[in-house]
């Protein structure tokens, strides 16, 4: 089958491409971008006023199956992807069993597959069980179709472990993704600490809880040789230690997400639990230093975090709620109108950041149109405005802060090696 | 806005300062009712309110039933040890239980911050906020608040202290968004361990120095000391507390001459304030317990006292 994209600005950051341009997609590739393409048997597909991007990548998701289907599972995590303008997704493995080994990878892998809407790929875990005492089959789990290794959701609290972690990954060119936080100083903590956790009386988690162990990363990263990439950043501290270690030139990279880019501490102050994340969502200062930091590009590259969970586990006191935020599907209209529609954020640095830097840290064969490549293709409106309605998710998971907020610039078409799997923010059934 | 068109008290910070002085002024008949030797009026006849505490205490629970008592409504302890939470029910199905015996207003205490508030959403009784968490416990700052203006004659200017493990304090906190509606220069004092970040912002001045501190205060607000707090490391010994915290007569004379004393209670003598502050001429210590009922009289007849149409959110 032929598509061919007319008339939409095409956005390539690897080719150096931001103009008005047609794009034409046969057998799955990209056959050609060129100002003006005729083809008479193609399903025309008109884009114009329309961002004409690579297929958006997100590194960071959590798709809760094997073990907790009851948050999310594959099927319904690919179309919360595919809804929300991704073309490919890579999953943690704290799942149960934990993606460890061969097996639990090639499952979620061949899930992906069945499924037929956006590419999944597994991120293995570190230690067994992500119980950071012992390395897992790191040889295995790549030949399984791991793209890196993390015990995401838990810190690995010891060095020597996270040393030999970094060391071992390097023979495999595998990134280390690491949840940099020191438990013993998070504690009990529920929100950023600061002014905010002192007025509306919570526990807080410091910043540096997040410092003291992107510290250490760094530090090991240094010793190894090892890459290192810094999961979800969100300080200050944290900024100034990996632009120092780019500076320095140790293979350190990191991500931001959306909510800790566009939210404040202050939201909390609501006690709604959609609010409750890990690592917190930091103080205003915080907030402009991310922001800049990605435009700088000290941040590599924005990933949502997707972390779906059921109505009970928000809908209880906020102590005892679960963590997280259910992100596919907000991504993108959250970074357009919060960063990009404000001229914090160039669009070509935006699209940068969702597509071939992450490509490039995983080592991705995606993340660009040129022409032989697979065509993922992400199309946004920047014009149009949504209010943000959890119950029409894909996603089982209803969990987030962006509920009800109006926002401007969506993703209306995601295409997945050439097939239209969503159109306007719905997924295309076969 | 009247206090009575708001469904819930949560809290003192989102109080205006015309609804606290509407409570205060309420308390003083209330207070007059305690002393008679008839403690009972009808006014709340037919009206059912129940204490619900996930959270020891005696006092304030004793102090809330009593209140309605004395206004004649009926009043129901739920002892929380013995219901459905050890079963594992949530939170959510207790409350609508206890909303479908038809109860008018709940009055919760809970060791987690926003608890209170996430039962006001999902009920239609009226709440009191009878302490969550380290965040507000507004009765106290309340009673704490009527107690000063009753001896003092007024809020407005005076300098307060409060005294201790600040960042662990919900009286603290509804005593520093109370009295700052009325201009107060309020200090905070304890070990540095103990005083949460942003205390300037919340235009609060913190000391370490007990004696700089108390320079020229018209109230010192004792807070007790936990003794768990010790064993999470946040200072060495109840001893070194008692050195450098403990208020003793000497200290009072850096504070004004007519210094008066406050404490929440139930009091460590020896700990945190020494006996003879604690039954010195100074203390209102005892005339807190008294206040503190006026004051529940006052909300709970403010509360389920009004017509149900007049209720707003």
């Amino acid at each position: 089958m032929r598509l061919l994209i007319k008339s939409g600005q095409v956005i390539d950051p690897v080719n150096g491409i931001n103009e008005v341009m047609d794009l034409l997609v046969e057998d799955g590739k990209i056959i050609a971008v060129e100002n003006k393409i005729e083809s008479k048997e193609a399903v025309v597909i008109d884009a114009t006023g329309k961002y004409v991007c690579p297929g958006f990548i997100d590194m960071h998701v959590h798709l809760r199956e094997p073990g907790f289907e009851y948050k999310e599972d594959i099927n319904s995590g690919s179309r919360a992807a595919a809804a929300g303008g991704f073309t490919t997704i890579c999953c943690m493995p704290n799942t149960n069993p934990v993606i460890d080994n061969a097996a639990v990878a090639s499952f979620v892998r061949d899930r992906g597959r069945r499924t037929g809407l956006v590419n999944v790929r597994p991120i293995g875990a570190i230690t067994k069980k992500q119980a950071g005492c012992e390395l897992a089959p790191v040889a295995e789990m790549v030949t399984a179709g791991c793209v890196a290794i993390s015990d995401d959701g838990k810190p690995v609290v010891r060095g020597d472990i996270m040393r030999n972690a970094l060391e071992y990954a390097k023979m495999f060119g595998l990134p280390v993704l690491a949840h940099c936080e020191d438990p013993q100083i998070t504690r009990d903590g529920q929100m950023h600490e600061g002014y905010f956790s002192t007025y509306f009386g919570m526990k807080g988690i410091p910043a540096a809880a997040e410092e003291v162990m992107v510290a250490r990363d760094i530090i090991l990263a240094r010793l190894t040789g090892g890459r290192l990439h810094v999961c979800h950043v969100s300080t200050i501290g944290a900024l100034d230690m990996i632009a120092k270690a780019k500076k320095e030139g140790l293979a350190v990279t990191c991500e931001v997400t959306p909510h800790h880019l566009a939210l404040t501490d202050e939201i909390v102050g609501s006690y709604d639990t959609d609010t409750k994340v890990s690592p917190p969502l930091r103080s205003a200062e915080h907030v402009v230093a991310l922001r800049k930091a990605l435009a700088d590009g000290v941040i590599d590259c924005i990933a949502t975090d997707h972390a779906p969970h059921e109505l009970e586990a928000k809908d209880c006191e906020y102590n005892l709620a679960a963590n997280g935020i259910s992100g596919l599907e907000t991504a993108i209209a959250v970074v357009m109108d919060k960063l990009v529609n404000t001229g914090e954020l160039d669009l070509e640095q935006m699209v940068r950041a969702f597509t071939s830097t992450p490509a490039d840290i995983l080592g991705l064969p995606c993340g660009e149109l040129s022409p032989g490549t697979p065509a993922d293709i992400t199309i946004i409106d920047p014009e149009l405005v949504k209010t943000v309605d959890p119950e029409a998710f894909y996603s089982l998971g209803k969990n987030t802060p962006f509920k009800g907020m109006e926002l401007k610039g969506w993703p209306v078409m995601t295409i997945v090696g050439g097939k239209i799997v969503a159109q306007a923010g719905r997924v295309i059934e076969d | 806005m009247k206090f009575e068109q708001r469904k819930d008290l949560l809290g003192i910070k989102e109080l205006q300062r015309e609804e606290i002085d509407q409570i205060l002024d309420t308390a003083v008949p209330m207070k007059d009712i305690i002393k008679r030797d008839i403690k009972k009026v009808p006014t709340l006849r037919g009206k059912a309110m129940v204490t619900i505490f996930y959270e020891n205490s005696t006092r304030t629970r004793t102090s809330f039933e009593l209140a309605g008592k004395y206004l004649s409504a009926d009043t129901t302890n739920l002892a929380v040890s013995t219901s459905s939470v050890q079963k594992g029910e949530s939170l959510k199905d207790t409350i609508r239980t206890i909303e479908m015996m038809g109860f008018d207003l709940m009055i919760m205490r809970h060791s987690m911050t926003g608890t209170p508030h996430y039962v006001a959403r999902n009920t239609s009784m009226r709440v009191i906020n009878a302490g969550d968490g380290a965040n507000e416990h507004p009765t106290q700052a309340l009673l704490d608040m009527y107690s000063i203006r009753e001896k003092k004659g007024r809020l407005d200017g005076l300098k307060v202290a409060i005294l201790g493990d600040i960042l662990h304090s919900r009286v603290a906190r509804s005593n520093i968004y109370g009295l700052s509606k009325y201009g107060c220069e309020v200090r905070v004092v304890g070990p540095s361990t103990l005083i949460p970040p942003g205390m300037e912002k919340m235009g609060v001045k913190a000391y370490y120095s007990l004696d700089e501190a108390l320079n020229g205060v018209d109230v010192i607000n004792v807070l007790r000391v936990q003794r768990e707090r010790q064993e999470i490391g946040y200072f060495p010994s109840l001893d070194e507390y008692s050195d450098l915290y403990m208020l003793r007569t000497e200290h009072l004379l850096r504070a004004k001459d007519d210094v008066m004393i406050l404490h929440p209670g139930p009091m460590n003598r020896g700990v945190e304030i020494s006996s003879e502050v604690a039954d010195g001429i100074q203390s209102a210590i005892n005339e807190q317990v008294t206040n503190g009922v006026a004051i529940r009289m006052a909300l709970l007849y403010m509360m389920m006292g009004g017509a149900k149409d007049e209720i707003a959110n």
